[in-house]
């Protein structure tokens, strides 16, 4: 659905200010997809999403979306073809001077073709279809900063694009309103099919709704995957970072001051963090390998989150027994669960048998 | 005691006539000129601004000519400016002496005036509002009739008001020159006649008059600012 080729962004170029904002960027998005872009403040992705639709031209590369391409058409054609190309905003970006009608109705204005009674209609259809149907006649100064954005999705929707680019949509939200946003999009997706680009700085952002990621950082593509690749096994240093701001993983605070070490001794219990996934992750594991092995298991930290409403779990478990036993029951739990990590050896006496 | 020197019915009429033609004189000259003006300076802040750099138009070496030519002309003080273009003005209304030539000098002085205060208002529109118009296929002027002007109409109109009373003050200078209004009564009359009766009449029928432009634009900002 968007294809993007070697893309190169570089601003006053030539000159002492000269900045590279994106370097030879490749990209594919598929139709239907909810595609993430995270990166810190400064990656270049709100410069990527500009280019998709070409409010910013790249200085190299092509961008093809739904079979366009676009990096070689006419500002006029241009803006033809961005009238199926929807972007929602961060600061939302609505008239202030316009009621939630008018601003919705305002791309269906643009075009000069279409009669008054049949955009009133599709206003109607577009303000029902994201629940706002009873703030019609109010200004967005009157309303809450979600009910703006939904604003802002309903003249996204308005001339049926079919892509939908989303700039840091909910980032000035709170997390619940940002849930609710989220789940529109995804439920928009399902009913209209959509195309759906998000750049985001938040990881929880990702988990809730994207099917797949890239990792942008310093103008280039660092890590791309699906959601659940990434959350599980992050590759990269910045990737790990991101994460580890959405779902806790390592050593749990409990332990953070203990005497962990990375080589078995004897007598010390292997700290492990297992990681869940999909149907596996409500299986009776734990006590399952406890009982095969003979060996003591006790839970440290233990978490159940949700990527894209598939169950995703992670357990810091402490395994104590002899060498061999320990050994065993981390091959055994390899078998049952996705992932098993040794995060070190804990020297450290249990509180009872002091 | 004859009553008609008492209170000299005769002469309070005279003078009631004068500052009465005299008003409307003033109220004619400030509406056409700030009409012309408005129709000229909102075009001209508009090219201020979509020539200026990160706007459409972008055009360095366009903007900053216009920009020296505004400047220039809002460095002439009016007095000098009235008296300088007295050719001009013979040209446009074939005389220089009169209420409707005074419209010429009135309007010249202060389109470039406007043309700033209406380029820093649309300034004030965040770019934001351009870049969804732009990503939902506006053209340009779509983006200036439907998102700039109206977006920025709350201080557009204050700066109209400001205009309309700083043409009120420029019509009584014009007065000095023949243009007639209230300006010229007070200096005939109140001035060169010593007539401290009419010159109090004419300042208090500015002050009414400017107070009236001050509500009226407050009523009228009010009136469409919604954010």
């Amino acid at each position: 659905m968007i294809k993007l080729s070697h893309i190169v962004k570089t601003y006053n170029q030539g000159t002492a200010q000269e900045v590279k904002a994106l370097h030879d960027i490749s990209l594919e998005i598929n139709k239907g997809e909810i595609f993430g872009v995270i990166g810190l403040s400064g990656a270049g992705k709100s410069t990527l999403i500009r280019i998709i639709n070409m409010l910013e031209r790249p200085t190299a590369g092509t961008v093809v979306v739904n079979g366009q391409n676009l990096t070689a058409m006419s500002e006029t054609q241009l803006r033809q073809a961005r009238q199926h190309i929807g972007m929602i905003f961060q600061s939302f970006n609505l008239l202030s001077s316009a009621t939630v009608r008018e601003n919705v109705a305002f791309p269906l204005k643009l075009s000069g073709r279409m009669e008054r009674a049949v955009i009133d209609k599709r206003v109607d259809e577009l303000l029902e279809m994201v629940e706002l149907s009873d703030k019609a006649l109010m200004y967005p100064a009157q309303l809450s900063g979600g009910q703006k954005q939904r604003v802002g999705i309903a003249r996204a929707l308005a001339s049926n694009p079919a892509v939908l680019l989303c700039d840091e949509a909910t980032s000035a939200l709170d997390p619940k309103t940002t849930s609710s946003i989220l789940e529109l999009l995804t439920s928009l997706r399902r009913k209209l099919g959509l195309t759906i680009v998000i750049i985001t700085h938040q990881m929880e952002v990702i988990k809730e709704c994207c099917d797949r990621v890239a990792v942008i950082d310093g103008g280039v593509i660092t890590e791309l995957g699906s959601a659940t690749e990434i959350f599980i096994d992050p590759k990269e240093a910045l990737t790990k970072r991101l994460v580890s701001a959405a779902v806790r993983r390592g050593l749990p605070n409990l332990l953070r001051h203990t005497q962990v070490v990375p080589e078995y001794h004897e007598g010390a219990k292997a700290v492990l963090e297992l990681l869940f996934l999909g149907p596996k992750a409500d299986a009776p594991v734990i006590v399952d390998v406890a009982r095969e092995c003979d060996v003591s298991i006790s839970i440290l930290s233990g978490n159940i989150d949700h990527i894209q409403n598939q169950p995703f779990g992670i357990m810091a478990v402490e395994v104590g027994g002899t060498r061999s036993e320990i050994d065993r029951a981390i091959n055994e739990f390899k078998q049952r669960v996705h992932k098993v990590e040794v995060l070190g050896y804990d020297e450290r006496k249990q509180l009872s048998e002091l | 005691m004859n009553a008609s020197s008492f209170l000299n019915f005769d002469l309070i009429s005279r003078i009631g006539g004068l500052l009465f033609n005299a008003s409307l004189e003033t109220l004619y000259m400030v509406f056409i000129s700030s009409l012309v003006c408005i129709v000229v300076g909102v075009p001209l802040g508009v090219v201020l601004l979509i020539t200026s750099k990160g706007y459409f138009w972008d055009s360095p070496r366009f903007y900053s000519v216009l920009a020296a030519v505004v400047n220039a002309l809002r460095s002439i003080p009016f007095i000098i400016l009235m008296v300088a273009i007295i050719p001009f003005t013979k040209f446009i209304v074939g005389t220089s002496i009169g209420t409707t030539a005074a419209i010429v000098p009135l309007t010249i002085g202060t389109i470039p005036f406007l043309g700033r205060l209406v380029e820093t208002s649309l300034r004030t529109v965040p770019f934001g509002l351009i870049e969804a118009a732009q990503s939902m296929g506006a053209t340009p002027w779509q983006i200036v009739r439907r998102v700039l002007l109206p977006e920025a109409m709350p201080e557009l109109i204050q700066n109209f008001t400001i205009t309309v009373i700083v043409i009120i003050g420029f019509s009584a200078m014009a007065g000095t020159i023949g243009g007639g209004g209230l300006g010229d009564l007070a200096i005939r009359y109140g001035y060169m006649r010593f007539r401290a009766d009419v010159m109090i009449s004419t300042v208090v029928i500015l002050i009414i008059m400017v107070q009236v432009v001050q509500w009226i634009g407050d009523y009228l900002t009010r009136r469409c600012d919604h954010r």
